[in-house]
């Protein structure tokens, strides 16, 4: 067995290593993406402009309430045929181009994790103490510099639980890209299943490395949220 | 009624929370018609003692004799654990938080026991609870919810629900410390008419009016021993000993 | 085709591919809703070593895709299968809607129990006293006391899992299970018309929508004694007095 998983020709260790890499290339990627759709969801849902916060609000609520392996079809297909509209219309000549499932991946999983991403940070904002907001008014600041400098670096004390899990979510569903043919983890192991037909063995091995990964998320989420609560949790 | 005269018993009763050791040999005999209030300062271990005879706490070791079943509790072991419950069920308790269950009516509260411990019919278990929420005053608030009622109205449907298991006895936990002092009174009312009726009690408190006029017996408790026992007038007028002396000059 | 035609035409599939997602949601969390109560109870009372296994489950079920679950249960279950013949549990593995219904059962039981976890844990402690209090067995405050309250306070929780469960369900389509994912894209394979994922999408919104309803109306049945008519007034004279 331990000979299917060595590097090299004989084994599917180095396949299944690039698998990794490329799951590991699309949760880091996706993340900034998802974290700033989720900052703009919040602000649109937050804004004093009715059509903004219709918008924020219905962003969140069909994104959240939409399966992850639905929207990525409907972005992989759906922007796929939209850029090929687009390209048609521009240049008649051109050959029609593929939307790249790595790009697919981003947006789609970006598109999901900014949903949840604009509720936490919603509920993380509505949770600071309006009294230090007045208390930065009272000494004449902006609203800019109280947002910068009064409620941003505590927001992070209350989104960082539930960002944590987003994150860790996350992680999992990039799994479904294996679905539109990324060779990420889930993927290479399909292909290491077809050749040695050793389904349970390989599907294990995935399963205990994307285990690894969430467990040692979470040990550096909890090592970042005990950081982020110094000073707090004295009593 | 042909009860024994002796209704609840307890003997050398020990308890350990780790090396400490809060009661150290205390024992309590309440005969029928016994109103015993039970003093001391906090950490003296009263609530633990009363927390002891029906065994929410289990004593370290000791003897609980109530209406003749008697459980022995030797190195934390009680050696007949299934009387337990049968104690607990002749033994009214009165919580300091009330403890009503949040997710039933007053009058399904005080239904509760007697339905599903006593296996009344409902009806009647109903006629009993209806009967009991009258006397205690809340004829009106039957149907509510306990997150509805004034916390004395609380304690009054928590006492309606101990009285309604027809208990031998009833063991009341500092029933108006957590309450606010305008709501004090009306729930003492309430103890002090069930103590002219005749029903024993036992009852630990800091209210020292209560315990020098209604009680039969006063019993003083410092650092885990009995330090001073006998009639309230007697105790109050003439106190024996200097830590009974300091205690009331301290509450009065 | 115009999005209306699609529907139109392919509306008996979808309408198929429905049945089947609600069937696996159902199913999934009603047998997941039958075991987590005892692992709960587990949880919260026994004492670690024996919790260990459980605790390894549900941080498993917890930290795996639930894709790679279903395919460990669906394609794994190829590696055994001499064994699982001679067992006769060949038939029930090689059909892909019990694989789906098993994996999602498996993956909902470990949220499910550790949410009826926190809820027991939030349990007032003296209400479970006066029941002892009372001369109740522990059996019986369990019934009478504990799960009433540990579902009131879990419920929320519980039913975001069963929307989590029902989206989860559209993973089965990968192992051919026509649900409404896999009947969408046994269309879409067929019409290159991309509309029919919008009705998909119509359709998995209206199942939360109405879900969550439904949801919020047991709720509010659960939580007569919380949500109490007379409770505002009584806070406001409360307030009075304590000004007065």
């Amino acid at each position: 067995m331990f000979e299917l998983l060595s590097y090299g020709d004989a084994g599917w260790g180095d396949e299944i290593l690039r698998g990794l890499a490329i799951t590991v290339q699309l949760a880091i990627v996706t993340l900034p993406v998802g974290l700033l759709l989720g900052f703009l969801a919040t602000f649109a849902s937050m804004s004093k402009f009715l059509p903004l916060r219709s918008l924020g609000f219905g962003y969140t609520t069909i994104m959240r309430g939409l399966p992850e392996i639905l929207t990525l079809f409907v972005v992989y297909n759906g922007v796929g045929l939209l850029m090929n509209a687009v390209l048609r219309w521009w240049a008649p000549d051109a050959p029609p181009t593929d939307f790249s499932p790595f790009a697919a991946g981003v947006v789609a999983l970006g598109m999901v994790f900014g949903a949840f991403a604009g509720e936490v940070l919603r509920g993380a904002f509505q949770s600071l103490d309006n009294g230090q907001v007045e208390s930065g008014r009272a000494i004449g600041m902006t609203d800019r510099q109280i947002f910068l400098r009064i409620q941003l670096p505590q927001l992070w004390r209350f989104a960082l639980p539930g960002l944590g899990n987003l994150w860790i979510n996350m992680l999992k569903d990039t799994a479904l890209v294996s679905v539109i043919a990324l060779d990420d983890l889930m993927r290479m192991t399909k292909v290491a299943v077809g050749v040695t037909k050793q389904p349970f063995t390989f599907y294990l091995l995935a399963c205990l490395i994307y285990w690894a990964m969430c467990v040692l998320s979470e040990l550096v989420l909890a090592k970042m949220e005990h950081r982020a609560n110094r000073g707090i949790l004295r009593a | 009624m042909t009860q024994p005269d002796i209704i609840l018993k307890a003997e050398d009763i020990h308890k350990s929370f780790g090396h400490v050791e809060v009661l150290k040999g205390i024992s309590l005999e309440a005969k029928n018609h016994d109103v015993i209030s039970i003093l001391g300062s906090s950490g003296s271990g009263k609530s633990t003692f009363l927390r002891c005879l029906n065994f929410l706490e289990t004593p370290t070791s000791g003897k609980v004799t109530v209406h003749g079943e008697e459980i022995l509790v030797k190195n934390g072991k009680p050696q007949n654990v299934r009387h337990i419950e049968e104690i607990r069920a002749r033994l009214g308790m009165v919580f300091q938080q009330f403890n009503l269950w949040t997710h039933r009516t007053a009058l399904e509260n005080v239904m509760e026991g007697p339905i599903q411990v006593k296996r009344e019919s409902k009806a009647e278990a109903r006629d009993r609870a209806e009967a009991l929420l009258n006397r205690v005053g809340l004829a009106e608030r039957m149907q509510m919810y306990p997150s509805q009622l004034s916390g004395g109205q609380q304690q009054r449907v928590a006492i309606a629900r101990a009285l309604a298991m027809e208990p031998d006895a009833i063991l009341f936990d500092e029933p108006t410390s957590a309450l606010d002092p305008e709501l004090v009174g009306e729930v003492l009312k309430v103890m002090q008419d069930l103590a002219a009726e005749g029903r024993t009690m036992i009852v630990v408190t800091h209210e020292m009016g209560f315990a020098r006029e209604v009680s039969s017996e006063v019993v003083f408790l410092h650092e885990g021993r009995v330090a001073e026992q006998g009639p309230p007038d007697e105790m109050f007028t003439n106190p024996k000993t200097d830590e009974f002396r300091r205690f009331i000059a301290k509450v009065m | 085709m115009n999005p209306v035609e699609i529907l139109i035409q392919y509306w008996p599939r979808l309408f198929d591919g429905l049945l089947m997602t609600l069937q696996l949601t159902v199913l999934g969390a009603l047998i997941a809703a039958l075991v987590s109560p005892g692992f709960a109870l587990i949880r919260v009372h026994a004492s670690p070593m024996a919790q260990a296994p459980l605790r390894l489950y549900v941080s498993f079920m917890r930290g795996t895709p639930i894709l790679a679950q279903l395919f460990l249960i669906f394609y794994g279950s190829g590696q055994f299968r001499p064994f699982l013949q001679d067992w006769g549990l060949w038939s029930f593995f090689r059909d892909p809607f019990n694989c789906a219904l098993l994996a999602f059962a498996l993956n909902s039981t470990a949220y499910q129990t550790e949410i009826l976890r926190g809820g027991i844990m939030g349990v007032p402690r003296g209400e479970i006293e006066a029941a002892k209090a009372i001369g109740m067995s522990r059996i019986k405050s369990l019934y009478r006391v504990v799960f009433p309250h540990a579902y009131r306070i879990a419920w929320p929780a519980l039913g975001n899992e069963v929307i989590l469960l029902m989206k989860a369900s559209a993973l089965a389509s990968v192992v051919t299970v026509f649900d409404v994912m896999g009947r969408t894209r046994q269309v879409f394979s067929k019409t290159f018309d991309f509309s029919v994922y919008l009705w998909a999408a119509l359709i998995y919104l209206c199942i939360t929508a109405i879900f969550v309803l439904l949801w919020r109306q047991a709720e509010r049945r659960l939580s007569r004694h919380i949500y109490a008519p007379y409770k505002a007034q009584s806070t406001a004279q409360s307030l009075k007095e304590t000004r007065a």
